[in-house]
């Protein structure tokens, strides 16, 4: 196709000299009118898009009866019917606050460990020079798309031997290993791409491996550090199969408690909306704030 | 990257300055040294994959060929259970299913959007509205979705939205759920009630109904009274016999009658009359041909409301929960492919554009072709996701279509944890996704070395 655009390019050259092709009044109109239609169908399209978590927001702003008796449009009409009943009532579960809790403890752990294990052996990788480097690569992008499922159960039965299985380390350290090729291969391309020069110039100034490391490729990784981190917060904070499979009622994470009450679907819907949303909060948040760094991080991670 | 490795063994004190000899020769990129040092930056990842990915990978592989309480060894009996299992079997299609169709969909819509998106202003807007379920849980996406799809059609938007069309263009019955009163000499028939015997012309029938509230009857029916009809016509009454203290089968007064009922005479098979009842219930057949009729009342007049399609019901449940699904990543997909469509040389665009060629045109010989790479990368992570699709099929489904809505991650779940607890043919499963996903292993492999060189 690259191959194309050269005797395109001449023609390009030849238009100019004779004078862009007629186009008439015609189809220029439909283009003007194209574009307005465009922008129609996307605001469709957008709208499309936010109305389910609108729906769900407006729900768990609305009681047990009136979800019952109508759907969350009816808010346009009696906007009265909203109520803050459902977050009270969350207020006062002991069950889901415990859970949150467990949430923040199982995330920010495993967030911490993968950023600072994945960056040792990704500095490693991209700038230590040892034997079968190549091959210990391969391996990690190999692991990238690995399932979990292939792990569930000799972890499980591991995680028994060791007394792990039911504990927040258990679930913690099962997500930091299924998070680490990803962000290894992740920081390892980061890094590479650093500049040979200012490795070099800190190796010619005597620095050790572990000071080139903290001084010169961690301050210029940030950007990628950020998107990772970002990535497997999120990844684990929205978890719930791991959770489900290695925490017990203890330990259990937001998501496993909230899919306990799934059963009753429609008498639990007070519940379920305002605790979904609570569990919303925090990644539509980080989202919102580190847009940028959010989106480099799952273009980046999506194979995981 | 391919630099030989000669003296990198035996170099221990090989890292600071004594490390020089790299930046002299050009070729070198001047890395440290140094399997020791390397070993210690890798090791505690090396022991984290090793202990709870590697080892992990071995032990299913093992286990998978011993029985379920992995004492006996079965050989490939597992694996011959799964696919014998009628409920791994609809898990083995449904995937089948969400394989062939989901990634394609997602990728063709990221592809059009992002293209569509390049001529708008809002367009960063517009990607981060349709990124936005990314950031949220599977789970409660799912939550959302069985909200969205709920059958009440006062719950459930989509059947609200469906009810609500279906009725403009096909209003719904004035009286659903009507019938005549047991007793009555009406019988239900595929058409309607239709009079068990007939009547002459000169007769006036009285057709007694029930089954419906009396709050509902329209505000402009009339007090009931039973009709004389003329010798070359058929007359009636039909009427809410259900007014407190009154007999059964006998107009008493104060009955309403129910307007706008439609009649038919049917005589021989055929329908040779038709008419509508007025305020007080009263209808009339003038004109007809001396005989004998069966009167009928078309169902149409009774039919319950329309109330939606089951959506969360077993046979659209794997569409649905693929729609749920391209709502998640789509957002994705614009991205990505919008990313490679900056890559895009403008002038090659320009130049086919200047060529005459049609926006379609330049859609699909220049834009489509340039963008196959990026279109294709996007298609395999795809895969890689909906094979592992779980949260979304564990949450939207009720029970009662969690069976027909099951695929390999979930039924692997639940017969390692669930109520099978099987962990050899959870092995068995395990394997089998392990299996799946090895294409796209492989597939990242390839291009990575490829990029590497």
């Amino acid at each position: 196709m690259t191959a194309a655009t050269a005797p395109e390019r001449v023609r390009i050259v030849e238009v100019a000299v004779s004078g862009s092709p007629r186009r008439g009044l015609l189809s220029r109109l439909v283009g003007r009118l194209g574009d307005g239609t465009v922008q129609v169908a996307l605001a469709v399209v957008a709208l499309f898009w936010l109305m389910p978590v609108f729906g769900l927001l407006v729900s768990s702003f609305r009681d047990e009866t009136d979800n019952n008796a109508g759907g969350w449009w009816t808010v346009f009409t009696k906007p009265a019917q909203l109520t803050l009943e459902n977050y009270e009532g969350l207020a006062a579960n002991e069950t889901v606050l415990r859970s949150f809790l467990n949430t923040v403890l199982i995330t920010v752990p495993s967030t911490v460990l993968v950023v600072v294990i994945s960056a040792l052996a990704a500095y490693a990788l991209s700038w230590i020079e040892f034997p079968g480097r190549g091959w210990v690569t391969t391996v990690v992008v190999g692991l990238l798309v690995m399932p979990v499922q292939v792990a569930l159960i000799p972890v499980a039965k591991l995680f028994g031997a060791l007394g792990l299985f039911g504990t927040i380390t258990g679930v913690v350290l099962f997500h930091v290993a299924f998070g680490l090729p990803f962000a290894i291969f992740l920081l390892r391309n980061f890094f590479t791409g650093i500049p040979r020069d200012l490795v070099e110039a800190a190796r010619m100034d005597g620095a050790r491996e572990w000071l080139i490391f903290a001084k010169v490729v961690l301050p210029i990784g940030k950007p990628a550090i950020a998107s990772l981190a970002i990535f497997e917060f999120l990844w684990v904070w929205n978890d719930l199969l791991v959770a489900l499979v290695f925490a017990d009622q203890d330990s259990a994470p937001i998501t496993v408690v909230l899919r306990g009450q799934l059963r009753q679907f429609g008498t639990n819907i007070d519940l379920l909306s305002s605790g979904a949303f609570l569990s919303m909060v925090v990644p539509l948040g980080v989202f919102l704030a580190f847009q940028r760094y959010f989106v480099q991080g799952v273009l980046a991670g999506s194979t995981k | 990257m391919s630099v030989p490795d000669t003296d990198a063994a035996g170099a221990p004190g090989a890292r600071g300055v004594g490390r020089r000899r790299g930046h002299q020769v050009v070729d070198d990129p001047s890395t440290g040294r140094s399997p020791r040092l390397a070993a210690l930056f890798l090791l505690p990842a090396a022991l984290v994959l090793t202990a709870l990915v590697l080892y992990p990978l071995v032990y299913s592989v093992v286990r998978s060929f011993f029985d379920r309480s992995g004492d006996e060894f079965v050989g490939v009996g597992n694996y011959v259970d799964t696919f014998t299992d009628r409920r791994t079997l609809t898990a083995f299609k449904n995937n089948v299913i969400w394989v062939v169709v989901a990634p394609v969909a997602v990728t063709g819509l990221g592809l059009v959007l992002a293209v569509l998106t390049e001529r708008i202003r809002w367009a960063t807007a517009f990607r981060l509205v349709l990124f936005m379920p990314m950031a949220i849980s599977l789970f409660a996406s799912g939550i959302i979705f069985r909200l969205v799809y709920d059958e009440d059609p006062d719950q459930g938007v989509v059947n609200a939205a469906v009810v609500g069309v279906h009725d403009l263009f096909s209003p719904s019955s004035s009286y659903p759920g009507a019938h005549p009163r047991d007793g009555a000499p009406f019988t239900a028939t595929p058409e309607g009630f239709a009079s068990t015997g007939t009547f002459r012309t000169g007769s006036a029938v009285t057709v007694p109904l029930v089954g419906f509230a009396p709050a509902q009857v329209p505000a402009n029916a009339a007090a009931a009274t039973a009709p004389t009809a003329g010798s070359d016509e058929l007359r009636g009454v039909v009427w809410l016999d259900v007014s407190a203290g009154g007999r059964p089968n006998q107009l008493d007064g104060a009955e309403k009658g129910l307007p706008r009922i439609s009649v038919e005479a049917v005589r021989d098979g055929g329908v040779v009359g038709r008419t509508t009842s007025g305020d007080d219930g009263r209808f009339t057949f003038p004109g007809l041909p001396a005989g004998s009729y069966q009167l009928r009342l078309p169902a149409d007049n009774f039919e319950l409301p329309f109330r939606g399609l089951t959506w969360l019901g077993p046979s659209l449940i794997t569409p649905v929960i693929i729609s749920s699904w391209i709502w998640i990543m789509t957002g994705f997909a614009i991205t990505f492919i919008a990313a490679g469509l900056s890559a895009i040389p403008r002038d090659a665009l320009e130049a086919a554009r200047v060529d005459g060629a049609t926006e379609m045109q330049v859609f699909r010989r220049v834009t489509v072709p340039l963008l196959m790479p990026v279109l294709l990368v996007v298609f395999v992570t795809l895969v890689i996701n909906v094979l592992k699709i779980f949260e979304l099929v564990l949450v939207i489904p009720p029970g009662s279509s969690q069976e027909e809505a099951n695929v390999v991650a979930l039924q692997m779940w639940q017969v390692s944890f669930g109520t099978g607890g099987d962990q050899g043919v959870g092995s068995a499963l395990a394997v089998l996704l392990f299996l799946l996903v090895a294409p796209a292993m492989i597939f990242n492999i390839r291009r990575f070395r490829r990029e590497r060189s």
